[in-house]
């Protein structure tokens, strides 16, 4: 479907297997995710704007022209920033949609560029397909363009930081956000344009090894926190480099079903997160301890998306996690034993979170905090703001209500049965809608689900006798946030108010100066100029004063002097006349 | 036909002038309804267009001793800044519906003196929306000048008579730099005029003649005497400095409509006169004209980005929102002769830039007339949290920055993806370049948003009225028209725009 839009351009939408999936996915998870918000939100300004944000991304996976992606990827940035800040009320929360927005928008740029270099180079409607055959030079800066632009989105590294302040929205945004749209738009992005990536010397290589090194540091940071959120957060940051790893060798397939297994995966976990914050007020895990047990529902439903997001067997990321690292493996083995341990630390982060919730509270300290938040607070809305205090509900009735539960399953049979692609014939026929290579060999598969195994299951020990240390540099996420303040930010403002300076004191002043000097200088004309004009306006004055003076002087009035002068003036006459002649 | 809509404001004015008591509900009413007949035939001449060339043509002797005529007409220039230039013109109209006096901010004290000044503020803006809609039709260059300077005079007294503290100083300020600028303008033209041969001052023939093709210094310096004239009026930086303090001190409907339309008189002579006049050396200085557009976009963007002050930020983003219209300009001179898809890319966009610039920045400064009704100060740090006790200001509010930003759905997108994906090919490092604006826009606008409507609520404020409503957001729902369903400008536009190319390719 097409449509004339700007001059030669068109806004075109179309549909293929990878689109097809992305369509699918985004409205399963969508809908998944109303169901859980509606019993916790009322307001139409919140199913509005996540209609939109859901409405964005489908477009942005079914557009054929770079026009139409663009258009659609920025309306996606801009409803995240409401969605983020949809508690606007708090300061922080309003910061933390702006950071999301302007780091995502300053990566967008790229997708200007892109743009602007496509049609330079003559791919006259923007047309995604034709990008791949332009010509060097405007096909590399194009290759550049979309690159920033899709790991801004996806949060990779070094963008990752606005996924951690993009925990402070809602939770069902969260379980959006980080699963089928936004973040997956950039690895989806980068996935289409695989054969743009693949036809440049280095966009290939550099997507790959950028996937692999969020996938690892991420995958690091997500062990430590000591927020589920923040926790879930930082692993979407490294499941999503796994997606984007899959792009740059050349593993549609496996990056794409990859995605679609972290989406169902991920938005279980983040509705989970969402309903243990509604009912006990908190997503900090040393706070959490045991809140499976008590909430044995919402407690099974987690266990099956982090075992998931652990990659055990039988269950969707193990399978489709092994398919990004077989296709890895044929590229380079580096980037093969990166993805493996990106793996491994998924494993480990997942059976942290798994001990923690499962702790056997011998204590009474999280419960009681649960009681007190429950007392407490008043029976606000969603739309309060999910901090302990307000959000709590009176009365101890557990929230979330048991409708908006049903979800969960839908959820998690989904993460949990996307493993069936492990099996050789159903990757086959997968295979068929998003064309892909062979799938892992099955050594790949046992080896990477006895790690799994291992690892979570050590992890989990040691987990529960004793929490894992937190170096500060990966709890703070890198300090990447702080980098960019620094570097990109501050010395912005700092330019912006030097030339603000600039501009009322020499610009403006230069003006107001020019104008004092023209005053000044009529001044000078009025005293110095005007004034000896003057002068000599009145000097003549005066010489006529004395001549009419002087005039006078005969008029008399007495006839005798009269006839003098008549008698000397023809006198005088005779002589000129005399003269003359 | 033409000649009735551009003068109907006028004798609107005369006879509200003459007449000689009225209430101020019937001033109120007649300024409404004069704008709404206005914009009625305005829409009237666009269904009627069927372009490309000149519609509506009226060519009459004037003064004939320097073959100076009355030819007034319409193309796919200037017809949708005539029809911008309506909307504007009823937006305000409906805003000063409000029970309060135009520019101060309070309630009208009822008596014949208030009738009095409210019966002037009507007329005189009656008789600019005249004036306006005079330099957008003037296919002559004497015609052309005498409503370009006609438009100066009168935006004098609306913020002399109507700003605020310190209007008096800015609006002479005002004056005398554009007044400054139209001088070097009418240089310009008389050096066209001088050239031609036979003399004339006819856009048309002179268009035609091209009398300065080949004359290397003579057209340069006449070309540099139109665009000192017209960045001034524009204003690109360095001459943009009489912009802030008369948007600051001029009362909101005036700001609306300097920002909103006197602005595109000078982005406007660009298209009409400088680029098909001179297309020689606008191709031969392109480049510069490229500089002058990224430098008024970042420059604009970033001192924008520093102010505390409301209206000076929304006044130092028209720099920057001018300096992609100038960008794009440039770079379709370095582009006429080698791709012209991209040329024609670049003109839309800058056109388009007008349209949108002007009903987005129009309510953007409407709405900093309500802040300033509610709170008596642009100050932004004495405002936060009002989106509590007015949601439907702050929306609107939202809407309006979002669309400044250039979100696609909004106007200002259709525009800038044009300008700038037309000029990159032109001149690649500037355009990606100018892309940084867009950011810090997008900084500037959601920092602002933040601190004036968001977090914990500081103070209490009413929520727009029903008269400020129906001005403002009908701008904002064009914008949304324009930028899901851009075809119908651009239908108009794209083909002006190639006629251009033609010309500047010579």
């Amino acid at each position: 479907m097409s449509t004339p839009y700007l001059n030669g351009i068109s806004f075109g939408l179309g549909m293929d297997g990878l689109s097809a999936v992305m369509v699918v996915t985004v409205a399963i998870v969508t809908l998944a995710v109303l169901v859980f918000a509606a019993g916790e939100f009322r307001s139409v300004r919140f199913f509005g704007l996540v209609l939109l944000f859901a409405a964005a991304m489908l477009v942005t996976v079914t557009a054929t022209t770079l026009l139409t992606l663009l258009m659609a990827w920025e309306v996606m940035g801009a409803t995240s920033y409401a969605l983020i800040g949809f508690w606007w009320r708090e300061p922080r929360r309003a910061t933390s949609g702006l950071v999301a927005f302007l780091t995502t928008r300053a990566a967008d740029l790229g997708l200007y560029l892109a743009a602007g270099a496509a049609l330079a180079g003559g791919a006259r409607g923007l047309d995604l397909d034709r990008l791949a055959s332009l010509p060097d030079g405007w096909r590399d800066v194009v290759a550049a363009g979309l690159v920033v632009a899709a790991l801004g989105k996806s949060a990779q590294l070094p963008f990752s930081f606005w996924l951690s302040r993009a925990m402070d929205g809602p939770s069902p945004v969260s379980a959006l956000l980080h699963s089928a749209t936004m973040v997956a738009a950039g690895a989806y992005l980068l996935l289409r344009m695989e054969n743009l990536l693949d036809a440049t010397s280095w966009a290939a290589v550099t997507v790959a090894w950028a996937g692999a090194a969020t996938a690892l540091l991420l995958g690091a940071v997500a062990v430590v926190q000591r927020d589920l959120k923040q926790l879930l957060a930082a692993s979407t940051c490294a499941q999503v480099g796994l997606m984007v790893l899959a792009a740059g060798t050349a593993g549609v397939a496996a990056g794409t079903w990859q995605l679609v297994a972290h989406a169902f995966t991920k938005s279980l976990l983040f509705l989970c997160a969402g309903a243990w914050l509604t009912a006990l007020g908190t997503k900090d895990l040393t706070e959490l301890r045991g809140a499976a047990r008590r909430h044995r529902f919402v407690g099974v439903m987690f266990t099956v998306g982090a075992a998931s997001l652990a990659g055990l067997p039988p269950l969707s990321l193990w399978a489709a996690k092994d398919q990004v690292l077989a296709t890895a493996a044929r590229e380079s083995v580096p980037l093969y034993v990166v993805g493996l341990a990106a793996a491994v630390l998924s494993a480990a982060y997942a059976g942290r979170a798994l001990a923690l919730v499962w702790a056997n509270t011998d204590g009474t300290d999280s419960v009681d905090r649960a009681a007190r938040a429950l007392a407490v607070a008043p029976p606000g809305a969603g739309e309060q703001g999910e901090s302990t205090v307000r959000y709590g509900r009176a009365g101890g009735e557990e929230r979330p209500a048991r409708p908006q539960l049903a979800a969960l399953p839908v959820l998690a049979a989904g993460a949990a049965g996307l493993g069936l692609l492990a099996l050789p014939g159903l990757w086959a026929r997968a295979a068929r809608v998003v064309p892909g290579g062979a799938g892992p060999a099955w050594w790949e598969l046992v080896v990477s689900g006895v790690l799994a195994l291992v690892v979570t299951g050590l992890t989990a020990r040691a987990v529960s006798r004793r929490d894992l240390p937190a170096p500060a540099p990966l709890l703070g996420w890198l300090g990447l946030e702080g980098l960019t303040r620094t570097v990109v930010v501050r010395p912005t403002l700092v330019a912006a108010d030097a030339l603000a300076r600039f501009d009322d004191r020499a610009v403006a002043g230069s003006v107001r100066a020019t104008a004092a000097v023209g005053t000044a200088f009529a001044r000078l004309v009025d005293r110095r100029v005007e004034w000896s004009v003057d002068g000599a306006v009145r000097l003549v004055a005066r010489w006529f004063r004395a001549l009419g003076r002087l005039a006078r002087r005969p008029q008399t009035g007495q006839l005798h002097h009269y006839y003098a002068q008549a008698v000397v003036v023809l006198a005088a006459l005779a002589v000129l006349l005399l003269l003359v002649r | 036909m033409l000649s009735t809509v551009v003068f109907l404001p006028v004798a609107v004015a005369v006879a509200l002038l003459a007449v000689p008591r009225v209430s101020d509900a019937v001033v109120r009413w007649t300024w409404v309804a004069a704008s709404a007949v206005e914009l009625v035939a305005v829409v009237v001449l666009w269904l009627g267009y069927d372009g490309p060339g000149y519609g509506y043509e009226v060519n009459r002797r004037w003064i004939p001793s320097v073959s100076s005529g009355y030819h007034i007409g319409v193309d796919g220039l200037s017809l949708p800044l005539v029809a911008v230039t309506a909307v504007l013109f009823l937006a305000c109209a409906v805003y000063a519906l409000r029970r309060t006096a135009p520019g101060t901010g309070r309630e009208a004290p009822s008596g014949a003196r208030q009738t009095s000044t409210l019966r002037s503020f009507a007329a005189l803006f009656l008789l600019l929306e005249t004036v306006c809609m005079g330099v957008f039709v003037s296919l002559d260059l004497v015609l052309f000048f005498v409503f370009f300077d006609l438009s100066i005079v009168v935006m004098y007294f609306v913020i002399a008579g109507w700003g605020h503290r310190d209007a008096a100083r800015a609006a002479l300020q005002f004056f005398l730099y554009t007044f400054l600028g139209s001088l070097a303008l009418l240089l310009g033209f008389i050096g066209l005029y001088l050239a031609a041969t036979p003399h004339t001052f006819d856009i048309a023939r002179l268009a035609a003649q091209n009398p300065l093709q080949g004359r290397g210094t003579a057209a340069t310096l006449v070309l540099v005497a139109i665009v000192v004239g017209l960045a001034i009026k524009t204003p690109t930086v360095p001459f943009h400095t009489w912009l802030p303090p008369a948007h600051t001190e001029a009362p909101a409907e005036g700001s609306a409509i300097l920002a909103g339309v006197l602005l595109k008189l000078g982005t406007y002579g660009f298209v009409r006169i400088a680029m098909p006049l001179l297309p020689g050396p606008w191709r031969d200085w392109g480049a510069a004209i490229v500089v002058v557009g990224v430098v008024s976009v970042l420059y604009g963007a970033l001192v924008a980005l520093a102010q505390r002050d409301f209206k000076r930020m929304i006044a130092y983003t028209s720099v920057n929102h001018m300096g992609y219209v100038i960008l794009a300009l440039g770079a379709a001179g370095l582009l006429s002769t080698s791709d012209s898809q991209a040329h024609d890319l670049a003109v839309t966009g800058a056109v388009t830039q007008m349209v949108s610039h002007g009903l987005i920045t129009g309510a953007l400064f409407l709405l900093a007339g309500v802040l300033y009704e509610r709170g008596g100060t642009y100050d932004l740090d004495a405002y936060g949290g009002l989106a509590a006790s007015a949601p439907r200001f702050a929306g609107l509010t939202a809407l309006a920055a979002f669309a400044s930003l250039g979100l696609p759905g909004f106007s200002g997108f259709i525009a800038e993806f044009q300008i700038f994906t037309g000029s990159l090919p032109g001149a690649p490092v500037a355009t990606a370049l100018a892309f940084l604006g867009i950011l810090l826009t997008a900084a500037l606008f959601l920092r602002a948003y933040q601190r004036l409507f968001l977090g914990p609520p500081a103070s209490r404020v009413g929520d727009l009225t029903l008269a400020e409503t129906l001005s403002i957001a009908p701008l904002m729902a064009l914008a949304v028209v324009l930028g899901l369903f851009p075809r119908f400008l651009l239908d108009l536009v794209e083909p002006a725009a190639r006629v251009l190319g033609t010309l500047v390719r010579r």
